[in-house]
């Protein structure tokens, strides 16, 4: 999986929020393969200093972290956000999420693609949380963003792809970019699917944190993203309305 | 002088932001700030002044998803 020019063997990217406990985060991490984490900012106490704590855990992990502006519902708090998360963080890439939908929390994509641009002229590698709305792709392909992250249901919903046919749409429209499955994921065969369709990696967090047993959960989304991907690149018999025998008919004897 | 440090009254002496977050305890913490919504690079905090009734914005990292 190319991000920015940089390859990743593993094609599934893991969130590290809401976990039981420190050590099943650390547990799932390693059970998913991923190279790659999802993180955030939030207030510091003084006091407390709980996200130096947390930032020790995840160094000891050695993945590469994704910092993202969840929460932000506006262009500036997310620039802002994300010029704060590049210092922290000590990383360009960023996944932009300007959340538009209180219900649904769907992207919203005008300030979505506004934030982008001016990221991006800031030397920011922005990661897009958007739709599979090509127009929007377009804006945020010609903003600068090389890696766009459709959802594939709302954030935390575990109901899988939605919009099968958007996702298909929006592969072949961006043969070339680094496209990946983000939110809404809730089993391995969600991801299996995804990977399918061509999709070049896929980030997940509640369905594996929230899971009955994390760990478990983590090791099965590795292996559906896995078979997924080989799904796809191994050629995939076509569908078709009617029965084709499997065993070969020439040579069959005859009883009748 | 009264500022706002994370959303609540604080009332700190130093005159800079990098003044305010040693006597506010952060230290040699991993934070990043913000001076009224506008975000304040490490290396600027030391010439940044503060005013009355400033808000100030100190994070961390947190879990993410």
């Amino acid at each position: 999986m190319d991000i920015y020019g940089e390859t990743f063997e593993s094609r599934l990217m893991l969130g590290t929020a809401r976990y039981p406990s420190p050590d099943v985060l650390k547990a799932a991490i390693a059970a998913s393969g991923a190279q790659i984490v999802t993180v955030s900012l939030r207030r510091e106490s003084a006091g407390e200093r709980a996200g130096q704590a947390f930032w020790d855990i995840i160094r000891e992990t050695g993945c590469r972290v994704l910092p993202n502006t969840a929460g932000c519902h506006s262009v500036s708090e997310a620039v802002t956000t994300a010029q704060m998360a590049r210092e922290v963080f000590g990383t360009d890439w960023v996944k932009i999420e300007v959340i538009g939908d209180a219900d649904t929390l769907q992207p919203d994509l005008f300030g979505l693609v506004e934030a982008t641009r001016v990221l991006s002229e800031e030397g920011f590698k922005v990661l897009a949380y958007t739709t599979e709305d090509l127009v929007a792709a377009d804006r945020l392909v010609e903003a600068g963003c090389r890696v766009l992250m459709p959802w594939g249901s709302p954030i935390g919903s575990a109901r899988g792809l939605n919009n099968v046919y958007g996702l298909r749409a929006m592969r072949a429209r961006f043969p070339d970019l680094t496209l990946i499955v983000d939110a809404g994921l809730g089993v391995p065969s969600h991801a299996a699917h995804a990977m399918e369709l061509g999709y070049d990696g896929v980030l997940l967090s509640s369905a594996v944190a929230l899971a009955g047993d994390p760990v478990g959960m983590a090791k099965g989304f590795r292996l559906a993203v896995e078979a997924g991907r080989l799904g796809f690149t191994s050629g995939p018999l076509a569908p078709r309305d009617m029965a084709e025998p499997s065993t070969p008919v020439l040579g069959l004897a005859s009883f009748a | 002088m009264k500022i706002i440090v994370n959303g609540e009254s604080a009332e700190v002496e130093a005159a800079t932001l990098a003044g305010a977050l040693e006597e506010l305890g952060y230290g040699e913490a991993l934070v990043a700030t913000a001076l009224n919504r506008e975000f304040v690079p490490a290396p600027l905090r030391g010439e940044t002044r503060l005013s009355e009734n400033d808000r100030i914005e100190i994070i961390a990292p947190m879990q993410g998803g």
